[in-house]
């Protein structure tokens, strides 16, 4: 049975090991963005021995690449982007102490492996529902590497952001899970 | 010769790239509805309903359906008797996508490939000139998002390897990309011409009505294969396990060298996005 349970970032150990692939999630509280060249440079930075725009224990990271806020609005539309192209960096992350990626798509063995080493799960967002999603952010701030315009590191609050548990502490994997479920041809 | 100034050019890719990407055509809507009635897994059949409720919000909030507001891609069809005037079609193209994404604020998505330095107005668009019959200026403006095109495939295969050996490949690119490409998807197949006009028409089935069949019983009958043997792959809504991988095949094929069989699979996820004007 799967279960929905309500999150509240920064997450401990506790917090993502009672979570199952296929549960549902509602997190709140404040989320970080970073996509690809945004993930370079921080992992470029721990390289060099300099510090972070933001703390990583305990946090939850948004592969995401907002579309501009219209005046008066929090943000545009704002959906998960593909996270493989983050798996090269993404278990330097996870050892930091990384709780949870939020995006869409497989990850790669490493990631899922450093998941189960280091207690971490990857949350799937809607792809493309970006309008939709947009409505859970309530405040959303640039805090770092503005250059880089939609692949900035911004800081967003969050008010039960939905996600779906993809791969869970235990190494477990929802996409496997379900195409077996309901696959009607030979695996290759 | 009938004049147009190129300035109409410029507003009308302007208003077309801004309407593309807050209002999901009538087609893309009614799969969706399809969808949502006819997915048996329950985690699809919520996808379905969240991709409705999505296109609801952009089209009366005007927030872009998709944040990746795409590469814009570009099909100008100009009438042979038409004569533009007062500058380079070109430039007022990639004028119109500037103005369009600047004041409609939509996402900047271009880059140096190397440097990954943002251009900063998502030019250039890719654009694509044909001259045809006529005294009209037809153009489609798709912004195309880089998740689906990223799993986009090209094959040059041998001639024995046939319609098995086609569909293999298709089957073998949307299994692949699974999760990645926001499934519910359409599958845009090119077949024939060479290594570069594969690539071509499928794009350009894309352009398609969605889920019109191909007036060629021929290349109906492949794309109805297809479709089947695509979901029958049961990746569904966004990977979660479903009936409905994609929502339609759109096949293009034309003849090709003795010596090839090219074969392209473009794959176009739900923000399904492309506007026509026609001047
Ligand atoms: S693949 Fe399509 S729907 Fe998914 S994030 Fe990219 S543009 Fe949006």
């Amino acid at each position: 049975m799967t279960k929905t349970v309500k999150l509240i970032a920064p997450l401990t150990d506790q917090d993502v090991l009672q979570l199952a692939i296929g549960d549902t999630v509602l997190v709140s509280g404040v989320i970080y963005t970073a996509r690809d060249a945004a993930h370079k440079r921080l992992v470029d930075m721990l390289a060099k021995g300099e510090p972070l725009p933001m703390e990583l224990a305990g946090q939850i990271m948004y592969y995401v690449g907002p579309s501009p806020a219209r005046p008066g609005r929090v943000i545009g539309a704002a959906g998960p982007t593909t996270s493989y192209r983050m798996d090269s960096y993404a278990p330097t992350l996870i050892k930091l102490g990384l709780k949870a990626m939020i995006g869409k798509g497989k990850r790669a063995p490493e990631v899922i492996e450093a998941m189960k080493t280091y207690k971490a799960v990857y949350l799937g967002a809607t792809g493309g529902a970006g309008a939709l999603i947009s409505q859970r952010i309530k405040t959303a701030e640039v805090i770092a590497f503005p250059e880089l315009g939609p692949e900035a590191v911004h800081r967003l609050e969050v008010e039960d952001f939905p996600a779906i548990v993809i791969n869970d502490c235990q190494g477990r994997d929802l996409y496997e899970q379900g195409v077996r479920e309901y696959r009607r041809t030979v695996a290759r | 010769m009938r004049q147009i100034e190129v300035a109409r050019v410029t507003q009308a890719v302007k208003a077309a790239a801004i309407t593309a990407n807050y209002e999901p055509g009538a087609d893309l809507l009614a799969a969706l509805a399809r969808g949502a009635e006819a997915e048996e897994s329950p985690s699809g059949k919520e996808i379905f309903r969240q991709l409705l409720e999505n296109a609801r919000l952009a089209k009366e909030e005007r927030i872009p359906m998709c944040q990746d507001c795409g590469l814009a891609v570009v099909f100008a069809e100009v009438g042979q008797d038409v004569h533009l005037v007062g500058g380079d079609l070109d430039q007022a193209i990639n004028e119109g996508i500037r103005q369009g994404y600047g004041e409609g604020y939509l996402r900047k998505s271009l880059c140096h490939p190397l440097t990954r330095a943002n251009t900063g107005d998502n030019t250039p668009a890719v654009i694509h000139t044909e001259m045809v019959p006529g005294d009209r200026l037809k153009l489609t403006v798709v912004p195309k998002g880089g998740g689906s095109e990223n799993m986009s495939r090209l094959f040059m295969l041998k001639p024995a390897d046939g319609l098995a050996g086609i569909k293999e490949k298709v089957v073998l690119t949307v299994e692949e990309a699974g999760p990645n490409p926001c499934p519910p998807i359409i599958v845009g197949v090119g077949i024939g011409g060479n290594f570069e006009r594969a690539a071509l028409l499928a794009k350009k089935s894309l352009l398609r009505e969605l889920g019109q069949a191909n007036p060629d019983p021929e290349v109906a009958a492949i794309e109805r294969q297809l479709l089947k043997e695509v979901n029958d792959l049961g990746i569904g809504p966004q990977g979660l396990g479903g009936r409905i991988t994609a929502m339609a095949v759109h096949v293009l094929m034309q003849p090709c060298h003795i010596a090839s069989l090219p074969v392209a699979v473009n794959i176009q996820c739900h923000a399904s996005r492309h506007q026509e004007v026609v001047l």
